[in-house]
């Protein structure tokens, strides 16, 4: 199996930040939660990228928050995704009364801004890491069963779907093994833009006090935390706003390969 | 006509492309391999082959246009005794509409929907400046007649979509001699027609190149059609020349076995079986799609004994798909009863048990979407067996296996994916999987006119070994009477959704006909010279144009 040039790099990329999030308690040089040092230092030997606005570790934090940014953003997407193309195929497959009824559901769930659902909603529940996964998993379903069901509508109508339905196949065949395979693709592609939104997500949502809750780290709520430093000529905001993209880049890197290799007819075999 | 220099002439012909296959290096191939052709004024020269031969390749290219990223990379392209090949764009598009002109499959893709066919006839003649407007739509408007079309002097103020199908293929003739070129290429311009069409506008593509005297270069699939209009044909296979002849002696002395077996298609001979009680019966059967106030099938009662043929035949819009869809179960008939193996079938396909679903099975026209691409060929044979037989593991494997070898395809394809078979490839595995549900009546929706037709001849003589070997009953529909003659006991004429002529093969097809049954049956080309003069004769003696019908 070759492995083109971009896509080893996003591999290799995502890999550090996966095995980084593992392993964070091991790699953190500090604590992650406690001042370290004074205000705004600078990268130096003892801290690798500086100390942020009250004196702790930034590559501290930055390794405890990937991990907890990775993880939401993670378990949100594949929450809205296991959701989102289950619905959608199934009201793509099913139409009539079942179509128009979760159909109408997502149009009202997208028709207030999903932010402040999720502002009303965490404010009134607990907050802690399995609910803000929950919330955001739902609310960003309703982008992914849009998606599932156009693509989905266009396989039904296919003659190997009618084929199957005309064998007396049930629904769970039609959806899991002649849908399923044919949507991969376009789903793929669409999972490595929703993971970082569901990371900028979070972060929206740190920032206005909802989201992970201070001492625990998350990568939007750093910058938002050092965003100040910005205007004294210290770049601690810079850190994780990088670490952010870099994420992004090298996911939609396997994203792409993924995609590339799913489009093939042939089995990936060529 | 030696000493004359030639209007036409290509040496040494190399074109290639470039595929990128997915998740590969893209690779070079060669699609055409150095082939030669010289072509003389006002002559025709017949190009025919099989998909993939190079044929719409080879005749763009005397217009120096590669499509879709093809690049000529070798060889002398001569027009009117000038390179072009490698000419640049400024002195191509001299050439192009004004000594080469070009008429496409589909005439309905090729027009712009939103203007009127006269502007876009006299389009080219205009923009290189040949004639002057009103010579021009003078000029269109002696085309439209000489073609057949009805009232010629208005019918260039309609749109695209206000004239037939047949008709808007004429208008595009119309529009590829108006500026008086020295070359017409004609692209498969009768394929997507309906027979009954195609012989209309077939003649009156001939008359025109008689008329006005141009050279042609026509392209087809079908050498029944090419030897009606070309004075020589050029057969290719793989980009490369096969055979180059007179008509005469390609169709009645074909040296080279390739050409051979494109003669002799059609070949198989099929004995009518004797009249039995039918295994299905329809009794007056109505249908029409949801939302609309028209019936799509209008009474059809026929009947079809188990281990026989009904062969459903008509022009595309007759209603033989929707017959099809009624008896699946797929679209509930409004009226009318289906019996099946003696007892009557539910109307939708919902309602019917699992072994009602078995015994029907379903093989499409195009093999392509009727496997699911991301299944192995032994996943989507093996599913039946699965799911109606309840096989499993080495038990389902082996089956799949004698399917696989009833269907006369080898070991080793149980793990191929639908993409790495050929077309006819796929269309055998559409009828294992058939097979596979041990059926007593299989429904055959234009199984063979997506295939060439040697490929198409292999899969009719396969579904008459099975038959004989397991008494299915085949319900074939199909557009093609070669088909029908070599294949059917019974046959079930339709046109516009009414069963026109039914019953045992012979009968049908033996005289007296009716008016529409006869013109079906003249208007299939017979490969010998001076058909298309003898039928188009014969119906003028008659008084029956067809041309009301277009």
């Amino acid at each position: 199996m070759r492995i083109p040039p971009s896509a080893l790099i996003g591999l290799i990329l995502t890999g550090v930040f996966i095995f980084s999030a593992i392993f964070a308690d091991l790699l953190m040089p500090y604590a992650y939660d406690l001042p370290v040092g004074t205000q705004w230092e600078g990268p130096s030997a003892t801290h690798w990228l500086g100390t942020d606005t009250i004196g702790r570790d930034i590559l501290s934090r930055l390794i405890k928050g990937g991990q907890i940014t990775i993880f939401v953003a993670l378990a949100a997407s594949i929450l809205s995704f296991a959701m989102g193309s289950f619905f959608g195929f199934l009201a793509a497959v099913s139409g009539g009364w079942t179509d128009q009824i979760l159909s109408r559901v997502c149009d009202l769930m997208m028709a207030i801004p999903s932010l402040i659902v999720a502002l009303v909603l965490l404010s009134v529940l607990p907050l802690n890491l399995t609910v803000l996964i929950l919330v955001m998993g739902v609310l960003d379903s309703t982008r992914v069963f849009r998606l599932a069901r156009a693509v989905a509508m266009d396989i039904a109508v296919m003659e190997y779907v009618e084929a199957a339905k005309l064998r007396g196949e049930k629904w769970g065949w039609v959806i899991f093994r002649e849908i399923l395979p044919n949507a991969l693709s376009p789903l793929v592609a669409e999972f490595g833009l929703r993971f970082i939104f569901a990371v900028l997500f979070i972060s929206t949502l740190s920032f206005l006090g909802l989201g992970v809750q201070p001492p625990l780290a998350d990568w939007g709520g750093m910058v938002k935390e050092n965003k100040d430093g910005l205007s004294w000529g210290i770049s601690a905001a810079l850190v994780p706003a990088l670490a952010i993209a870099l994420l992004a880049i090298s996911v939609n890197l396997v994203a792409d390969w993924v995609l590339s290799r799913t489009s093939s007819l042939k089995g990936g075999r060529g | 006509m030696t000493s004359e220099k030639p209007l036409l002439e290509i040496r040494g012909l190399v074109i290639e492309a470039t595929s990128y296959p997915p998740g590969e290096a893209p690779k070079n191939v060669t699609l055409v391999h150095g082939v030669d052709v010289t072509l003389q004024k006002g002559r025709v020269l017949g190009l025919i082959g099989e998909s993939g031969a190079g044929k719409s390749t080879i005749g763009l290219s005397s217009m120096a246009y590669g499509r879709g990223g093809v690049r000529l990379t070798g060889g002398e392209i001569l027009l009117n005794g000038r390179e072009i090949r490698e000419a640049r764009p400024a002195t191509l598009r001299q050439i192009r509409g004004r000594e080469v002109t070009y008429v496409s499959q589909s005439a309905a893709a090729s027009f712009n929907p939103s203007k009127r066919l006269m502007d876009q006839v006299i389009e080219t003649s205009l923009s290189h400046k040949i004639m002057s407007k009103p010579e021009a739509e003078a000029r269109a408007v002696m085309l439209f007649r000489k073609l057949g079309l009805p009232s010629p002097e208005t019918i260039g103020s309609r749109y695209p979509h206000q004239v037939s199908g047949g008709q808007l293929q004429r208008v595009m003739t119309a529009m590829a001699l108006c500026p008086k070129p020295d070359l017409v290429i004609f692209d498969e311009p009768t394929t997507a027609l309906d027979v009954t069409t195609q012989i209309d506008v077939l003649a009156a593509i001939k008359e025109a190149i008689q008329d006005t005297g141009v050279a042609a270069l026509y392209i087809t699939h079908d050498l029944a059609v090419v030897a009606q209009v070309a004075d020589e044909i050029m057969v290719l296979r793989h980009g490369k020349k096969v055979e180059l002849g007179t008509t005469d002696q390609i169709i009645n002395r074909p040296a080279e076995d390739y050409t051979k077996a494109l003669v002799s298609v059609r070949g198989i001979e099929h004995d009518e079986k004797p009249e039995a009680p039918p295994l299905l019966r329809i009794d007056c059967v109505s249908a029409r799609y949801a939302g609309t106030t028209f019936d799509v099938l209008k009474n059809i009662s026929i009947g079809l004994p188990a281990g026989q043929t009904l062969a459903v035949v008509g022009e595309s819009g007759s209603g033989k798909s929707t017959l099809a869809r009624a008896i699946t179960g797929l679209l509930p008939p409004t009226k009318g009863r289906i019996h099946f193996d003696g007892r009557q079938l539910s109307a939708d396909f919902a309602g019917r048990s699992r072994d009602d679903l078995r015994q029907i099975q379903m093989i499409y026209q195009m093999a392509d979407t009727a496997m699911n691409p991301r299944q192995t060929v032994g996943t989507i044979i093996g599913r039946p067996l699965e799911f109606y037989f309840g096989l499993k593991g080495s038990a389902r494997d082996k089956r799949v296996q004698e399917l696989l070898d009833q269907i006369e395809m080898g070991r080793g394809f149980a793990d191929r994916y639908p993409a790495e078979l050929s077309g006819g490839q796929k269309q055998r595995v559409c009828i294992a999987r058939a097979l596979a549900a041990k059926p007593k009546l299989i429904i055959c929706d234009e199984v063979t006119s997506a295939l060439d037709p040697l490929v198409a001849d292999g899969i009719l003589k396969l579904l008459l070994e099975l038959q004989a070997e397991t008494q299915m009953a085949y319900l074939f529909i199909t557009h093609d009477l070669a088909t029908v003659r070599a294949i059917a006991d019974k046959i079930a004429v339709m046109y516009k959704g009414e069963v026109r002529r039914y019953g045992q093969k012979s009968d049908v097809l033996a005289p007296p006909f009716d008016d529409y049954t006869d013109l079906l049956l003249s208007s299939v080309p017979e490969m010998r010279l001076g058909w298309l003069e003898e039928v188009i004769a014969h119906r003028k003696a008659n008084g029956t144009t067809s041309g009301n019908t277009v």
